[in-house]
C-alpha cells in the first residue's frame, strides 16, 4: 500500500521555461527581418484609394514619399481642414515640393539618383488641384517617375 | 580544483523578459506592409510645347468633373462603362484594308469615325481642380485595365500566356540571360501592339 501512496504525493514537475528566451528571440528576429522602420509620423489623414492595376513599390531606398490629406484632429486648429501636403514631418506649400525632392535626391547615393520614384500617398478625398500643383513641381525638377500609392482593392469603392 | 564547482551560475530567468521588451519595441516601431500603387510617368516639361497634329477621331477625351461624373467625348457615362468604351476605342482599327498601317489584329468595329489604329489612338484625361482624388484614381485604374485587357488578349494569342505572367517571369531573378532577352522582346512586341498613349492635360 505504501508503494502507491508514495507516487500520489509526488507533485507534477514544473514546465521548464529555459527555452522561452530562445522562442522569443526567434520571434524577435523574424520581426526584425520582415518589417521596416517607420520613418515619419503622419500628421494628415491618409485613407488611400483602392485600385487593382497595381505594381509593387520595391526597394525602399529608392522612394521619396509625399503625403497629402486633411490635417489630423490635433492640427486642425492651427492648419484648418483643407488638405495639406506633408513633407517629412512638416506641412508645406506646393512650391516647397521641388526643393524637397532635390534635397532628398542629393541625400541618395550617386547611382540611385536617376532611378528614384516619388510615391504620392494621397487621401482619397483630397482635391485634384493640389495634386496637379505637385505634379507640376515634380516636372520642374525632372522627377517624372511617380507612383500613386493605393490599397489593393476594387476601384469602384472610391466613389462612395 | 574543488573551488570551480562552487561558481554561481548567472540567472538567465530574466532573459525572456528582456527579449520580450525588444520584441515589443520592434513591433511598435515597424510596419509590415509593402506599398503598392499605380506607376505612371509624368511628361517632360517642355519649354515650347509642340501642338500635336492629331485627328479628332484618334482622341478619346475623358473629363472628370467636380462630382466625379464622367464625360467621354462629351457624353455622360458611368464609370462601369468606361473600360468597354476605352477598349472599343483602342481596338477599333479604322484604317481601310489596303492601308499600310492597317491593324490586322484589331477586333473592333472598324468605324471610320473612331481611332485609325492602336498606335494612333490617344486617350486624353482631364480633370477640374475640385475633382476628388479617389475618382481620378478610379478612372486611371479603369483606363489602365482597358490597356491591360487588350495586351493580355494579344499575349494569349501570340504566346499563349498572360501579359502579367510574361512580366513577372521577366522579373524572376532565376531565369538565364537568354530567357530574359527572349521575354524582353516578347514584352516589347506586345507593348508596341498596344502602346500606352495616355495624356493628361493641365488642370484648368
Amino acid at each position: 500500500m505504501s508503494k502507491f501512496s508514495k507516487k500520489k504525493s509526488g507533485e507534477l514537475p514544473p514546465v521548464s521555461t529555459a527555452s522561452l528566451p530562445d522562442i522569443v528571440f526567434m520571434l524577435l528576429f523574424f520581426f526584425m527581418t520582415v518589417t521596416v522602420m517607420k520613418d515619419s509620423s503622419l500628421k494628415v489623414q491618409n485613407v488611400l484609394p483602392n485600385a487593382n492595376e497595381i505594381k509593387k513599390l520595391e526597394k525602399k531606398d529608392r522612394v521619396i514619399y509625399i503625403y497629402v490629406g486633411k490635417p489630423t484632429q490635433e492640427f486642425q486648429k492651427v492648419f484648418g481642414t483643407e488638405p495639406k501636403i506633408q513633407l517629412n514631418d512638416k506641412f508645406a506649400d506646393p512650391s516647397a515640393v521641388g526643393d524637397y525632392i532635390l534635397a532628398e535626391r542629393a541625400k541618395k547615393s550617386q547611382e540611385l539618383q536617376n532611378v528614384l520614384t516619388t510615391s504620392l500617398k494621397v487621401d482619397k478625398n483630397a482635391n485634384m488641384g493640389l495634386i496637379s500643383d505637385i505634379k507640376q513641381e515634380l516636372r520642374k525638377v525632372n522627377a517624372l517617375k511617380v507612383n500613386y500609392t493605393t490599397y489593393d482593392g476594387d476601384a469602384f469603392n472610391n466613389l462612395q | 580544483m574543488g573551488k570551480r564547482t562552487n561558481i554561481q551560475r548567472v540567472n538567465a530567468g530574466s532573459m525572456a523578459d528582456i527579449a520580450f521588451l525588444l520584441l515589443i519595441f520592434f513591433l511598435v516601431t515597424t510596419s509590415i506592409e509593402t506599398d503598392v500603387g499605380i506607376d505612371r510617368m509624368l511628361p517632360k516639361l517642355e519649354k515650347n510645347p509642340v501642338i500635336a497634329d492629331v485627328f479628332e477621331r484618334n482622341i478619346l477625351r475623358v473629363l472628370i468633373d467636380d462630382h466625379g461624373q464622367l464625360l467621354v467625348d462629351d457624353v455622360l457615362i458611368e464609370l462601369t462603362d468606361l473600360r468597354q468604351k476605352a477598349i472599343a476605342f483602342l481596338d477599333n482599327g479604322g484604317f481601310a484594308y489596303n492601308h499600310p498601317a492597317y491593324c490586322g489584329y484589331c477586333k473592333g468595329e472598324r468605324n471610320p469615325n473612331s481611332s485609325d489604329a492602336p498606335s494612333k489612338a490617344i486617350i486624353s484625361l482631364s480633370n477640374n481642380r475640385e475633382t476628388k482624388y479617389g475618382a481620378y484614381i478610379s478612372v486611371q485604374n479603369e483606363l489602365l485595365r482597358a490597356y491591360g485587357y487588350l495586351r493580355n488578349r494579344e499575349a494569349q494569342r501570340l504566346y499563349q500566356k498572360d501579359y502579367a505572367t510574361l512580366e513577372s517571369e521577366y522579373k524572376d531573378p532565376t531565369i538565364t540571360i537568354e530567357e530574359a532577352e527572349h521575354l524582353k522582346s516578347k514584352i516589347k512586341n506586345i507593348k508596341e501592339l498596344f502602346p500606352l498613349k495616355f495624356t493628361e492635360s493641365e488642370t484648368k
